[in-house]
């Protein structure tokens, strides 16, 4: 579909400018062709997973092609009543999950990273050293220990079990978005501090009034990451929710392998192809600024 | 910015400030703003105390006891070395699942490098579209470690998926890739070779940095390309690919979903992709034996500092900062 797209436009448009020497046009032409190709290969699995969530069971098995001979739409509203619980109430427990850990997220990480980065207190080279050190502790390593910490205060499985999930995104404790922050705070010019210390405001004035307004980007930067990396968390989830009307989309479309009789398996995909539509439209929507964040911070996709 | 009202907080009486240098003397306010520091780092404070401090103390005696979550606290017995002991004497499935992850980690990682390379190096140039490539080249590695993505992927290397008809079309006889020994951990390898996006998005921007003055002056010396690439490129970039050694190998040996998902949870056919994680979390939440589970959580981390060490002391040997260029 893309490429289809982007293939005739670029080199018509690019030509006059590159073809100050004759082989230029034909080498651009060259590595567009290998990109289209590798594109392709790239893509393949995402039209095919679409394309095998529209086929029967019949076809499933027949037809391995990208387009199904009979469009099976069915295999949709199959899926979302596949299990005693509606699917649609699997997508509300992911949503609120991931919604919760963008607004902790967002929060707490911005106050740590505003003290890191503009307030000048005792042992803050110490706290900081700390932080960039838990940047690269493996969540696993923790997951029993927290695991029966969260028990012990009966958060596991209580009357609200997404807790586990959610009190620790409060915390700051991805230190990845404090660090990410942090960077972007610095970049934030001293003198406007400086402005509004004289006009007497103290370190929390310069927060509300300079500080969280310029942290738009950062703020919005975080959020987007956060939901998606969520969205797609299965460990933790899995670990924490054993109830089946608590599961989240994750955690539920691990069911379907269980079942792998072949009139699941449309169900299935057709589950996994709604369940990638939230990453997918963020991605459409902040492509762009997707991209640049993990340009200037290296963040993980 | 509606800097003229100022929080009440404020006590006018401190007086004006009069220049940057004054702050610093002002002992009075550097106090007020130690204690602000720590009112702003509070949530993070509270955070690495109980979400990760605690715990990892809490992990370090589990793993000097017998720990199983369903007997009392009061029951729970000291075993001293023992844990450590049966990982690494007694517990064959423990060994394997420390080759599995090495194997993983040695062959995906330097594959999705270089794929993320080559894929940057011919995106590397400005033209129009360039940015819409980027992008869709880029969706893999937000998609990619996902449970449906997981799913898809083995659909399409079992018995009759994507995979073999596409061998079909060749003449070449496929093989149910996910259900042998010998091949499921390779499917999963190529899933994660296939995000090689997030790594190419990082290798486009260090490839931004290298100035095109060297170019010249190499072609001018008589360089090809190949020779271009290997004395121009390669030395501007290391510090970038030695960024993406060190996060892409970290990533690498925590590999869990994809494993999960092929095998159902149980790290099969045959313990073959039984990845470390899987392996820590079958022992700890299936077998509920968390005493050792925390034990093969702690080596877990010290073999990550060890090979984030080694790393980084090897990277002095290839890594090449030019001089005052922050990175």
């Amino acid at each position: 579909m893309v490429t289809e797209t982007a293939a005739p436009a670029a080199p018509p448009g690019a030509a006059p400018a590159l073809s100050r020497r004759p082989g230029r046009t034909g080498r651009h032409i060259g590595r567009l062709l290998i990109l289209v190709a590798i594109l392709a290969l790239v893509l393949y699995p995402l039209f095919w997973m679409i394309g095998t969530s529209l086929k029967s069971p019949e076809e499933i098995v027949n037809n391995i092609g990208l387009l199904p001979r009979e469009l099976t739409p069915g295999n949709y509203p199959d899926g979302w009543r596949n299990f005693d619980v509606s699917f649609g109430r699997f997508f509300v427990n992911s949503a609120m999950v991931s919604l919760l850990t963008v607004l902790g997220n967002a929060i707490s990480c911005l106050l740590a990273a505003y003290a890191f980065a503009r307030l000048r207190f005792r042992l803050r080279g110490f706290w900081f050293a700390i932080m960039i050190g838990t940047l690269l502790l493996p969540g696993h390593v923790l997951i029993v220990p927290q695991y029966i910490l969260f028990r012990t205060f009966d958060m596991v499985g209580g009357p609200w079990p997404y807790l586990p999930l959610v009190v620790p995104q409060f915390l700051a404790t991805e230190a990845f978005f404090v660090f990410l922050m942090v960077q972007f705070i610095r970049g934030i010019p001293r003198e406007l501090d400086e402005a509004a210390k004289i006009d007497g405001a103290s370190p929390f004035g310069i927060f509300r009034h300079v500080i969280l307004p310029l942290s738009r980007p950062a703020l919005v930067t975080t959020a987007i990451f956060s939901f998606i990396w969520t969205w797609n968390d299965f460990f933790r989830q899995l670990v924490y929710l054993s109830d089946l009307e608590d599961y989240t989309v994750p955690v539920a479309l691990t069911l379907f392998i269980d079942s792998t009789s072949q009139s699941a398996v449309g169900p299935m995909f057709a589950m996994s192809v709604l369940s990638l539509l939230p990453v997918f439209l963020f991605f459409v929507a902040f492509q762009r600024m997707l991209v640049e964040g993990l340009n200037t911070t290296g963040l993980k996709g | 910015m509606a800097l003229t009202t100022a929080p009440s907080s404020t006590p006018r009486a401190t007086g004006p400030v009069r220049t940057p240098a004054d702050r610093r003397g002002s002992g009075r306010i550097w106090q007020r703003e130690g204690l602000a520091g720590y009112v702003f780092l509070s949530p993070w404070l509270i955070g690495l105390l109980a979400i990760t401090a605690v715990p990892m103390l809490l992990s370090l005696y589990l793993s000097f006891t017998n720990y199983d979550i369903l007997t009392p606290w009061s029951e729970v017995e000291w075993v001293g070395l023992t844990n450590y002991e049966r990982m690494f004497t007694s517990d064959a499935s423990y060994w394997h699942a420390v080759q599995v992850t090495l194997a993983f980690a040695l062959i995906a990682v330097p594959l999705k490098l270089a794929a993320a390379l080559g894929v940057a190096l011919l995106l590397n140039r400005a033209w129009r579209g360039v940015g819409l490539f980027r992008g869709l080249f880029y969706l893999p590695s937000l998609l990619g470690g996902s449970v449906a993505l997981a799913i898809v992927w083995v659909s399409m290397f079992n018995r009759d998926g994507a995979f073999n008809s596409l061998l079909g079309f060749f003449g070449i006889e496929g093989k149910p890739w996910v259900n042998d020994p010998e091949w499921a951990l390779e499917t999963l390898m190529v899933l994660a070779i296939w995000q090689f996006g997030a790594p190419m998005v990082i290798f486009l921007a260090g490839l931004k940095q290298v100035p095109t003055e060297l170019y010249e002056a190499a072609s001018v010396d008589g360089a090809g390309k190949i020779r271009q690439f290997v004395s121009v490129t390669l030395p501007m970039l290391s510090p970038v690919i030695f960024f993406n050694l060190v996060l892409e190998t970290i990533n690498g040996f925590q590999g869990f979903t994809s494993a999960f998902v092929l095998s159902n949870g149980t790290g099969g056919p045959v313990d073959s992709t039984l990845m470390y994680t899987l392996n820590l979390y079958i022992k700890g939440f299936v077998d509920l034996e968390m005493g050792y589970a925390s034990a093969m959580a702690w080596v877990f981390l010290l073999a990550i500092a060890v090979i984030t060490v080694v790393l980084f002391s090897t990277g002095r040997f290839w890594v090449h900062y030019s001089d005052g260029e922050e990175r």
